[in-house]
């Protein structure tokens, strides 16, 4: 083991105090709590003795929640209690997955852009700016469009999308953060660029930048959810919350529990993103006691 | 005795909430304030100087702050007050200047309408009868040609001129007590010795009575009639300040009082001496031994500068068009010999700090040479630069913002090890225990985070961090600057307890002129980027030459009461701007031969 090999670049700093602050943040606590509960649902989909999510029952149309199917049944008869637990894994997933990918491409754009400026700086910074003037749902749906229908690309879609915030917020802590005699110091012991930028650098600026990341999962959950509806994320049958919310919009006065599961859970996974984002800005941020 | 005290403050305990208990940070203080009188509360940081003068104006945050006892100002007790009430005693009865001029005024108004504010709401006065007041007042302050700058905006200021803002506004009620927190502190030394004398006279003028808060002892002993001597939250201390500093009783007032750097303290001694230790709780004293025969005078000096020149272009308008030069160095030529202290002096924007970091080519010089152990510095590409910075470190001013708070200080100090591969993992982690003892810290200490650290531990990482590399020369820009008077001289012992065991070559940049009198060999006077005077220490400071040069010595507070109400009448000069148009060219200057090694500009 070299001694260098325990400097993670990661929030690091006070692991322990920082999770006994979160711990003790009742909001944050509760945030946690509907994720994981969302998260291990859909992990046991499989193995939950739960009704095939895709078979289609012609006597069982849109039936109202009953003791046989406890969330009701949709127009093709199949239960809503699966396809819900089914759908966690497509929005989870969908949430997840785009903000890493916006993470990945924006962080280090944003890092090289702040690190150093110039004309790198100048390029990053207008082909931003330009991304961030288009609205970014009508980005992603236009990108999704463009990519085809498919989860996986409306994750890309997603992520390309959410990416500029990334750029933009992380140059702006590096901007902050290159200030700092510390990195001055690494400099004058004659270290190269990468090695500031990744120990140095990097692990300074990534609080607000996870912080940002789980309030941005809760919107790439929307969006995910919009684009379902609109057709171009999860494809039929395989569910998804968006995309039953999108089949029950026509049936709102016959078969109103249609709509009201997917609405109800995508409404509590995004508040649990965001309870859980508000605590780690409290948790991570060393200037709160 | 007819005078009953302005200000009264018996028992005073203030506690905060932390993490659901109350802690007091100031418990049982008890002092008076009698008119025209000036007293002075010192200690160090965390010592609850600033908390008491805080609890003072009631300006705590009211649900996590407890204050205890009673504070009578004319003979109220301003803790039973509302905080309606108490509004209309800040600023009106009671006035308050703080540390940071730069910061303490709303930077989107005019001072002539922050000061009428004061004016309108506390004395009711019109606005025409406001603004003559106004202007009545910053002249009293010295502002030269206060009429016309009253619709200037706090940015058109320099820091004294702003503090000199801040002292009309607090005067504008005529308060009877004004407390003055630090007022002093941010400032260049020419321009805190303007303001003393400042506030001296306009307290004859109006007859306030002045609570001074510092950390300074020089000051104290110079502007304090009586002293309250605090340390941890409590009173260690309390009298006239001619007792405190012939008779101090307690360890702690000693000790501090030992620490001070005096100027003047080295006359007759030939080389750079410890500062005295004294034992906190014993209150005994350790001579200081010198630290004699280090340089080696005679060889090729380890570092030479020759003609060097640092500019930075100043770039206005939407084009960028360059619209001048800051001229940060200006032709400046030294020789630096191994096991020397070599001291940069002089005050901001002076250029130390630019000749410094150039030094480590972390800014680019203009032109010039410098020579560092063989290296041509200024023509190294990058792979050369990097094995350059094993010769020459730098050891920086703020021990809070100069190390990575991401990373364990085991770590840090093995880092530059490791990435100079100048040795195995295994090596590179004693290395760093071996340092750490060296700077007076423990080896168990590798595996915490710099949060862990107070400020002069954290200063001591830094050191063995620098040390890592066996450099032999270590640029040292402001390195004690942020320090507590008893941990500064312990870092200055470190400082040269390394450099008689390691033959260390130390670039000490500074603007304190007490300490560096203590550690140098030789001593650069710089103003304007240019050295004006150079030599060693003994003739700089015993038989200084250039005018800029007596007047920095004349401006530093000395912590000998024999000095108090001394008026330096210093000229209200402002420090001068580098800053030159495009196509400047500087003047070619000649030096005069004083003595042995001792040279000053004349022309």
């Amino acid at each position: 083991m070299t001694v260098l090999e325990t400097i993670a670049p990661l929030a690091n700093r006070e692991p322990s105090r920082a999770w006994r602050k979160l711990r003790a943040n009742k909001g944050a606590v509760v945030g946690l709590v509907i994720i994981l509960f969302f998260a291990v649902l859909a992990a046991m989909a499989p193995l939950l003795p739960i009704a095939d999510p895709l078979a289609t029952s012609w006597t069982a149309l849109r039936k109202a929640p009953s003791a046989a199917h406890w969330f009701g049944t949709d127009d093709l008869g199949r239960d809503i209690l699966s396809r819900m637990i089914w759908g966690a894994q497509s929005s989870l997933l969908a949430g997840v997955v785009s903000v890493v990918i916006a993470v990945i491409i924006g962080v280090p754009f944003g890092v090289i852009s702040g690190y150093f400026g110039g004309w790198a700086d100048l390029v990053i910074s207008r082909v931003t700016d330009a991304l961030l003037a288009l609205p970014f749902l009508i980005t992603a749906i236009a990108l999704a469009a463009f990519l085809g229908p498919s989860l996986m690309n409306a994750m890309i879609a997603i992520g390309l999308s959410a990416m500029p915030i990334f750029v933009r917020l992380t140059r702006g802590q590096v901007l902050a953060v290159k200030t700092e005699d510390y990195v001055e110091g690494a400099r004058a012991v004659g270290l190269g660029h990468l090695d500031i930028m990744w120990r140095y650098i990097l692990p300074n600026v990534l609080a607000p930048i996870i912080v940002q990341a789980t309030l941005t999962v809760a919107t790439a959950i929307i969006a995910e959810a919009s684009l379902s509806f609109l057709g171009l994320g999860q494809q039929a049958p395989a569910p998804s919350w968006g995309s039953m919310l999108n089949v029950a919009k026509n049936f709102l006065t016959q078969a109103p529990w249609m709509a009201m599961w997917p609405g109800a859970a995508i409404f509590l996974v995004v508040m649990g993103f965001n309870l859980l984002g508000d605590g780690l800005r409290d948790a991570l941020d060393p200037r709160e006691a | 005795m007819a005078d009953l005290p302005i200000l009264s403050v018996r028992n005073l305990t203030t506690s905060f909430l932390s993490g659901g208990v109350w802690k007091s940070v100031v418990r049982d203080v008890s002092f008076d304030v009698r008119p025209g009188e000036t007293v002075a509360i010192v200690g160090e940081s965390g010592s609850g100087k600033s908390v008491t003068s805080l609890s003072i104006m009631r300006l705590l945050a009211p649900g996590f702050s407890r204050i205890e006892g009673s504070i009578l100002l004319n003979d109220r007790d301003l803790l039973a007050l509302s905080e309606k009430e108490m509004r209309g005693v800040r600023g009106n009865e009671a006035s308050m200047i703080f540390q940071e001029p730069m910061t303490s005024l709303n930077p989107i108004f005019t001072i002539g309408r922050q000061i009428c504010e004061v004016l309108t709401r506390h004395k009711g006065m019109s606005r025409q009868e406001a603004r003559a007041e106004t202007i009545r007042l910053l002249e009293k302050v010295r502002i030269p040609n206060a009429g016309a700058r009253f619709n200037d905006y706090p940015h058109q200021f320099s820091g004294g001129m702003r503090q000199r803002v801040m002292i009309a506004m607090a005067l504008a009620s005529r308060p009877r007590l004004l407390i003055a927190d630090e007022p002093t502190t941010a400032l260049d030394v020419t321009i805190q010795g303007q303001i003393l004398d400042l506030i001296k006279v306009l307290q004859e003028e109006e007859d306030m009575s002045v609570l001074f808060i510092t950390h300074d002892m020089g000051v104290v002993a110079e502007i304090a009639d009586r002293t309250v001597v605090m340390y941890r939250g409590q009173q260690v201390e309390a009298g006239p300040t001619d007792e405190i500093f012939q008779r101090g009783q307690h360890p702690y007032t000693r000790a501090l009082l030992a620490a001070v750097p005096r100027l003047g303290s080295m006359q007759g001694r030939k080389w750079p001496t410890r500062f005295p230790v004294v034992d906190i709780a014993t209150g005994e004293t350790m001579e200081p031994s010198e630290v004699a025969g280090t340089v080696a005078r005679g060889m090729t000096p380890i570092l030479a500068v020759k003609n060097l020149v640092a500019r930075f272009p100043v770039r206005s308008g939407i084009l960028g068009r360059q619209t001048g030069s800051v001229h940060a160095v200006e032709n400046l030529s030294f020789d630096l010999f191994q096991g020397e202290t070599l001291s940069l002096v002089g005050e901001s924007g002076c250029g130390k700090s630019t000749t410094g970091r150039s030094i480590l080519r972390l800014v680019e010089p203009t032109d010039g040479e410098i020579h560092l152990d063989g290296y041509d510095i200024l023509r190294l590409d990058q792979p050369g630069l990097r094995r350059m910075r094993k010769s020459v470190q730098m050891i920086f001013q703020d021990p809070f913002s100069s190390l990575n708070p991401r990373m364990k200080v085991g770590s840090t100090i093995a880092e530059p090890f490791v990435k100079h591969k100048l040795g195995t993992a295994g090596q590179a982690r004693e290395k760093a225990c071996d340092l750490l003892e060296q700077v007076g810290l423990s080896s168990t200490m590798m595996d915490r985070y710099p949060h862990e650290f107070s400020g002069g531990q954290r200063q001591r990482i830094a050191i063995a961090r620098a040390l890592s590399l066996d450099p032999k020369v270590i640029v040292a820009d402001e390195s004690v600057s942020a320090l507590d008077v008893s941990i500064k001289a312990q870092v200055c012992n470190l400082l040269l307890d390394l450099q008689q065991r390691l033959n260390l070559a130390f670039l000490f940049i500074s603007h304190d002129m007490a300490v560096v009198e203590r550690v140098s060999h030789r001593v650069a006077v710089m103003y304007l980027g240019e050295i004006i005077e150079i030599g060693p220490r003994a003739a700089i400071f015993d038989n200084p030459q250039h005018d800029y040069t007596k007047k920095l010595m004349a401006a530093v507070p000395v912590p000998d009461t024999a000095r108090r109400g001394i008026r330096r009448n210093i000229s209200n000069d402002e420090l001068r701007s580098p800053v030159r148009p495009v196509g400047y060219q500087p003047p070619a200057r000649t030096y005069r031969h004083v003595s042995e090694g001792h040279l000053v500009q004349i022309a």
